[in-house]
């Protein structure tokens, strides 16, 4: 896997116009070690100016590492770091025209809110300071609150504080490092909406750190998912969940039966398939390789289960597996969940909506049916349990 | 201007903090590798900004500690070797009164011990007495402003300024003043004969508990103050939990309240006990010339009236090589690193 | 039920006891401080107010009662700032000899004052410096260091690194971060400490009493007079002082409890 990745050339966002304040930034080779802690692992990543970018991975993948070295708190082992055409590796926090929200806000308690906002611009001198403040207080709508301090706000009322803060400097790049995380449910799914409305309207280019894939998918037109200190995959969010390329993907964003298979031939643009007694058929251009033993993915929903015998949803393309027997059931309303055992191939999730009203019990007889259209491979020597949550 | 790479709990803090600002002296431990670490490869390279930013720091920190470190070596460190050759030096034959010669006569030690070994138990013993009374008297003042007190701002003020506003008002005005309370004309002999817990004859001036009482309160705000920090800290809601969870107010104190409260308790002992073990004022005060005699009195004597500098020297620092191991074993055995 | 009233009302009973017992030796100063005494003031003989109205009408009480004061402004002044700087420099910056930087600092704390106070003396001694009261200032300043770097290292660990790093993050160059976000979160911290130290330093008898030579503390002063009777003047001083620290104190407190109240009533 080659860990060069262009975040323009994966298209999928729309952008919002020309961009007015935003630049494009590019990491060249940046590595990032602490001793002999290997942070960040020869990162190359351009996102270009206005993207609404998130970079999604788990704990310690290093993804607050290099938010923090395009914020220039820390520095590179090795690499450049390049804002529009200006290579900024060698200047401190302090000179980057970048500006970042904090995981925790970090408001300055002594100063007022009025003051935490305008803190930036009074450093650099700008002269209406003030009312450039309390515009971008308008802005995220605590216009209102300017006089009080950050002790006296909701968490929520902090959260868009900072973010105002941040915003008022009209930074090349604005960083967000994990800047919901601190709110509860409803509001986090407020906070998303918010977030995506102002970056459309003040068009600068956003750099959202988060270990939530689904705030991830529905906040960022690009997304790059990070691991072990190295980009796995890149692109809008359909396209990973859709066509993930390693099973680390495959994993942490959503759900994945992975399982082993030998391809047995090719016909067209077909592959064909073996794993146990059992056949199916995945498109050549879903599959990383085309031969030998592979690991081969489908989603659980795209899973359908039905009783021993029964016609399946399809005849053309879709691909029967017969002999299933259900371990565990899961009813939550929307969708029943299940956990198949498939004699042979392995436990199969499968995600079965409720538009029927039949539900298996615990072992009964299952076929399960799958478009080949959703099968994707992945290289054999892969980690079927890669980026799976632990819980 | 911060020295730790502070991460949300990504990317191993743990590591950035051994690793990072600590590089100077070289690489510092083995960091273990976290899910993302791959360990090996070249430790020691840096880039031309990391190291700039790691001189940087580097050179911020000496600026900001040499001055202070300079006047604690100055005035501190060396005045230590300084008593200690002092201890050795001899007296030169036929000389006059404080004129003493550099030498190594280690018998002074065997001399002082010898002499005073008892003015050292008896420092110690009331050192110890003065400061479990502090204790049992500075604890509960602590956990009622800290504890009980706590939302009410003003109340809680008042109370901190009352228990520091002591120190301003003189030490020897305040042990003076113990002398008139416990004088034999004083309430408190009258109530205590009144009630026949002292016997008629008997008086409290000029005895050990007359000392003891002193040492107990002139030290108190040392013990009550870190007591307080470290209430003050306290989440409330860890004493509820154990409410929930024992049966008594004392058991959820024994079992929540004061093995949480243990960093104050100790960083208070320590400040009750070795300054009120090296007190002389409250002995001389309040004391009399036979059995209250503490080692302080000794020492300021020794090097007062009989201008024995090297007997004064030996016995100081006898008193601090004792105190510094009773503190050693002591912080041993109860100690959280929070005390440094 | 009836256990868990008797802990409700020992807690408030005991304590306010022991605030008692902590107020009633000041009490007698205060009370003394209007006794008609003459030379000694050991018994009450009446009262009066001829001590408030002249606090300096025996002999060198205020002689010594001022070099206290300048040897506590001094004092402190110079033990904050340095004690501010080790306390800076030990907590958030590693070198190769911060374990030992750490002992240093930490080892007064540890010394019983006759010691500290014996130690410098030897060193004096021995260099043949003329005691006086920059000797005793230097040895104030000694001590007062260490409590200063003790409580204002808890203050700069208790505070959030994230907040310098925002600052530099909203273009404020080191030097800016420092006085517009460190240091102001810091006042209290150093506030506290400065007073402190000049309780501390105003407070000890044993240490000046070793490194004075002929220059005389207002404790020094009163430890001779007790001998023969100290006079009232002195604890005029005593109450006085007692009670300006009371007022300083709390007019602070007071202030900035007030000014809460108006920043949220504003908001």
């Amino acid at each position: 896997m080659t860990n060069t990745v262009n975040a323009a050339d994966t298209g999928g966002a729309t952008g919002a116009g020309a961009p007015a304040g935003g630049a494009d930034l590019r990491l060249e080779s940046i590595t990032k070690r602490f001793g002999d802690y290997l942070a960040v692992d020869d990162l190359d990543l351009r996102v270009p100016a206005g993207r609404f970018f998130a970079l999604l991975g788990p704990s310690g993948c290093g993804k607050t590492t290099t938010l923090r070295m395009i914020a220039g708190l820390e520095h590179p082992t090795r690499g450049r770091i390049l804002i529009g055409d200006e290579d900024v590796t060698a200047t401190r926090a302090h000179q980057r025209n970048v500006n970042t929200v904090f995981q925790n806000y970090a408001l300055f308690p002594h100063l007022s809110i009025l003051e935490n906002v305008a803190f930036g611009l009074r450093r650099r001198r700008v002269a209406d300071a003030e009312a450039r403040a309390r515009e971008a207080l308008a802005l995220v709508e605590l216009d209102h609150l300017s006089a009080r301090r950050p002790a006296q706000l909701s968490g929520g009322q902090q959260q868009r504080v900072a973010l105002a803060r941040a915003v008022v400097n009209r930074p090349h790049v604005l960083l967000l490092d994990e800047p919901l995380g601190a709110l509860d449910m409803k509001l986090r799914r407020q906070m998303q909406t918010e977030l995506k409305t102002i970056q459309h309207e003040v068009g600068l280019t956003f750099i959202h750190v988060t270990h939530d894939q689904e705030e991830a998918m529905t906040m960022a037109d690009t997304v790059a998912v990070m691991n072990a200190g190295r980009i796995e995959q890149i692109g809008p969010p359909e396209e990973l969940y859709d066509l993930p390329r390693t099973a680390f993907v495959a994993n942490f964003l959503g759900k994945s039966n992975l399982f082993t298979a030998q391809v047995s031939g090719s016909t067209g643009d077909w592959l064909e398939l073996g794993f146990g007694p059992h056949l199916t058929r995945l498109p050549a251009a879903r599959a990383v390789q085309s031969n030998g033993q592979v690991i081969a993915g489908i989603r659980p929903e795209k899973i359908v289960a039905v009783r021993p015998g029964e016609p399946g949803p399809g005849e053309h393309g879709w691909t029967k597996v017969s002999g299933g027997r259900v371990l565990s059931t899961s009813y939550t309303g929307v969708s029943t969940e299940y956990t198949v055992d498939v004699p042979g191939a392995g436990e199969f999730e499968v995600f079965s909506q409720n538009l029927r009203s039949e539900v298996f019990a615990e072992g009964a007889e299952v076929d399960l049916w799958w478009d080949e259209r959703n099968v994707f491979g992945l290289p054999g020597d892969s980690d079927t349990e890669a980026g799976v949550e632990e819980v | 201007m911060s020295a730790r790479a502070t991460d949300d709990a990504d990317d191993a803090a743990s590591a950035a903090d051994a690793a990072g600002p600590a590089g100077s002296a070289g690489a510092v431990g083995t960091t273990t590798a976290g899910p993302a670490g791959k360990p090996g490869g070249n430790a020691q390279e840096r880039s031309p900004e990391e190291l700039r930013e790691h001189r940087r720091r580097g050179r911020v920190g000496m600026m900001l500690v040499v001055p202070g470190l300079l006047f604690a070596v100055a005035f501190f460190a060396v005045p230590v070797f300084s008593l200690l050759a002092m201890s050795l030096y001899t007296r030169p034959e036929g000389a006059a009164i404080g004129v003493y010669e550099p030498g190594l006569e280690f018998g002074t030690y065997a001399e002082v011990l010898s002499l005073y070994w008892e003015a050292f138990l008896r420092s110690f013993g009331f050192a110890l007495i003065a400061t479990i009374a502090a204790l049992l008297i500075g604890y509960p003042m602590a956990y009622l402003v800290a504890v009980r007190l706590r939302g009410k701002p003003l109340l809680q003020g008042l109370l901190l300024v009352l228990i520091i506003a002591p120190f301003f008002s003189s030490f020897i005005l305040r042990t003076q003043s113990w002398r008139l309370i416990l004088s034999d004309e004083g309430v408190v002999v009258g109530f205590l004969k009144a009630v026949a817990i002292l016997p008629e004859d008997g008086r409290l001036t000029a005895t050990a508990f007359a000392v003891v009482c002193g040492l107990t309160y002139n030290f108190l705000p040392f013990m009550t103050l870190p007591i307080y920090a470290n209430l003050e800290r306290m989440d409330l809601r860890l004493i509820e939990a154990g409410g929930d969870l024992y049966a008594s107010p004392f058991e959820t104190f024994r079992k929540v309240t004061l093995p949480l409260s243990m960093p104050g308790v100790l960083a208070g002992t320590l400040l009750t006990f070795i300054p009120a073990s090296g007190d002389y004022v409250n002995a001389v005060l309040l004391g009399n010339n036979q059995n209250t005699t503490m080692i302080g009195q000794v020492i300021d004597s020794r090097f007062f009236r009989a201008v024995d500098y090297p007997q004064a020297s030996a016995l100081s620092f006898v008193l601090m090589f004792a105190i510094l191991i009773l503190v050693t074993l002591y912080v041993r055995r109860f100690g959280t690193k929070e005390l440094v | 039920m009836r256990k868990f009233d008797l802990s409700r009302w020992f807690i408030p009973v005991f304590g306010g006891l022991a605030f008692v017992y902590l107020l009633v030796p000041i009490a007698y100063i205060f009370v003394f401080s209007f006794n008609d005494a003459g030379r000694t003031n050991l018994s009450w003989r009446g009262f009066t107010l001829s001590n408030w109205q002249n606090p300096c009408g025996a002999p060198q009480v205020c002689e010594a009662f001022v070099n206290s004061l300048q040897v506590g402004v001094i004092a402190t002044v110079v033990a904050t700032v340095l004690g501010t700087l080790l306390a800076f420099g030990l907590e958030r910056y590693r070198f190769r000899f911060s374990g030992t930087a750490n002992i240093l600092v930490f080892l007064p704390l540890a010394t019983p004052e006759v010691v500290l106070g014996a130690s410098l003396l030897s060193q004096f001694l021995n260099l043949g410096v003329e005691l006086g009261m920059t000797t005793t200032i230097i040895s104030h300043i000694m001590f007062c260091m260490s409590f200063v770097v003790v409580t204002i290292r808890a203050r700069i660990a208790s505070l959030d690194p994230k907040l310098e790093e925002a600052a530099a993050d909203l273009y404020a160059s080191g030097p800016m971060t420092f006085w517009k976000v460190t240091f102001p979160l810091l006042v209290p911290g150093i506030v506290a400490a400065a007073l402190l130290s000049f309780a501390m330093s105003f407070d000890d008898f044993i240490v000046a009493n070793f490194n004075s030579g002929p220059f005389t503390t207002f404790p020094q002063f009163i430890y001779v007079a007790a001998t023969r009777g100290i006079p009232a003047e002195a604890n005029v001083i005593g109450s006085g002082m007692f009670l300006a620290a009371i007022a300083l104190v709390l007019g602070a407190q007071l202030w900035r409890y007030w000014r809460g109240k108006r920043v949220s009533a504003v908001g």
